[in-house]
Parts: C-alpha cells; structure tokens; sequence
C-alpha cells in the first residue's frame, strides 16, 4: 500500500468516526432510559468500601480520600433518594459538578482522591 | 527478511510495546469502575507493524506483548480483557486496511473502539454484570479519541521511516 493511500482518505475517516460516535449517543439513551432506579449509595476509597447508604433516607457524611493524612474530603449528601458530592478539597472539583446520580450503575468519581460513589442494587 | 532479522525485529517491536503498556499503566485509571481496562496505547505500534509490514507480524507483536505484560504486572483477569481487546481490534484494523476504505485514522479509530468494546464484553461476562454497559458509551467516544491520535502518530511513524525498507 502507497504511503498516500495509508494517510489519506479523510472523507470517510470522517463518517466513521461520527457513525460510531452517533451510535454511542444512543446507546447511552437507551441505557439511561432503562436503567433502574438504585436502592443504595455505595463509596470506594482507593478500592475499599467506606461507606453503604440507603438512597431512601437522607444523609450527609464526610468521605476521607486515599491520602486523608494531608485533609483529603469529599462531602456526600444523600437527599430526595439522589447522591451528589456537595463540596470536596480535590484541584479539578469535577466530582462536585457532576449530576446526581440515582439509577443502578451510575458513578461518581473522583480521581484526585480516589474516591468513587456508585448507585446498587443489593 | 532474514530469520535473525525476524527474530530482532519482533523484539524491537514488541519491547516498544511493553514500554508503551507500562505507561498506560502509569496513567491514572479512569474508568476505575472496570479495573484492567485501558485505552490501548501500544496500539501506535501494532498499527505501524501492520501497515509497515504486515498482518503477521502485528499479531505476533500484539500477542507477545499481552502475554510479557500479563507475567510481569498482570493477572489472569487483566489477561483476559487485554487478550480480548488484542484479538479484536488488530482482527478489525487488518480487515478495514484492506478494504482500503479508511485511512490510518479510521482505521486506528475502529481499533481503538473495538479494543474498548473487546475489553468491556469480557468484563461483563467475568463480572456478570449488565450495568458497566453503561460504560460502553463513554469507552466508544474514548475509543474514537484515543484512535485519532494513536492513528496520527501511526501515521507519522510511517512516514518518518518510508525509505527504510524492510524485506
Ligand atoms: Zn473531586
């Protein structure tokens, strides 16, 4: 094959690109549709399991990160049968903007301090 | 190619991979919701392997590979993930390549996405779960991402060493 064919063909590199990107769309609407609402709010540390809550009771607790010796904290909120991550201490905050998560399999992570919140069933 | 030459040129290879596989590993894990699972940067050299030579020597690369990582930092659960992303996507690349429907892009993004899907069926049959399926939206887009640019420096590479022939 021609160093010319190899590099390009644009067009089409295009189209498939936005097909599978497309399709991701919409497996991700399907999925979000039929998805189930959770019963718990389960956090890992690094890992390990530190916490286990009911969606159905409200509660606020303070989840310490994988380096808790230099202030590492996530604050939970569990509220209206939904979990978010009202405030934390980590550099990006993404955890703190992301949605509330309620359906069985949703996350919420948080890199910085390895702290990650799922949605289960059991 | 001499048989020497085989043997040297697949070591090469394959250690460019390995070293590209440990820093994946360095990377922070960003799906930690499915351990194991990567974005596959040793890609950039199965794809030139494939397009520099052929179909027969990428695999064997991909394969030695997978296996040295799996004996050095793996276990048999990162090995079957990794095995089944391997398999699928270079599978998938060689096919598109020939076809010659796609450029190196397209066609390093179909590995990349494949490589993410690989991974993510054998984790929901290793896990028994449907809900990291949810994931699969989100490692498609990754896929597609991580395909452009491993696709772009497949790319480069090619075209760096187009007056070195290898016979
Ligand atoms: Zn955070």
């Amino acid at each position: 094959m021609s160093i010319k064919k190899a590099l390009l063909n644009h067009k089409n590199d295009i189209l498939l690109a936005t097909g599978i990107l497309l399709l991701a769309a919409i497996c991700f609407l399907i999925f979000s549709f039929s998805m189930k609402e959770g019963k718990y709010a389960l956090v890992t540390v690094d890992g390990e399991q530190v916490y286990k809550h009911s969606l159905n009771e409200d509660d606020e607790t303070v989840i310490l990160g994988a380096n808790s010796s230099s202030g590492e904290q996530n604050v939970l909120v569990i509220k209206d049968g939904k979990a978010f991550v009202k405030s934390a201490n980590c550099p990006d905050k993404i955890c703190v903007s992301h949605r509330k998560i309620s359906k069985t399999g949703e996350t919420i992570v948080c890199l910085p301090h390895k702290v990650v919140v799922s949605v289960v069933e059991e | 190619m001499k048989k020497i030459h085989k043997i040297t040129f697949i070591s090469i290879f394959a250690a460019f991979a390995m070293v590209l596989s440990y820093v994946e590993m360095m990377l922070p894990p960003i799906w930690s919701a499915v351990p194991g699972i990567k974005v596959g940067l040793p890609n950039v050299i199965i794809i030139f392997v494939l397009y520099k030579l052929s179909f027969k020597y990428a695999a064997f690369i991909s394969l030695l590979r997978v296996f040295a990582v799996a004996l050095l930092f793996g276990n048999v659960l990162t090995l079957s993930y990794s095995i089944a992303g391997a398999v699928i996507s270079l599978t998938l690349m060689w096919l598109l390549k020939k076809t010659s429907l796609f450029s190196m892009v397209g066609v390093s993004i179909a590995g990349g996405v494949s490589h993410n899907l690989g991974q993510i069926i054998v984790a929901m049959i290793v896990m028994q779960t449907k809900e990291i399926g949810y994931y699969m939206a989100i490692l498609a887009v990754s896929g597609v991402l991580a395909g452009i640019v491993i696709g772009l420096i497949g790319a480069m590479l090619l075209k760096y060493t187009q007056k070195i022939k290898i016979k």
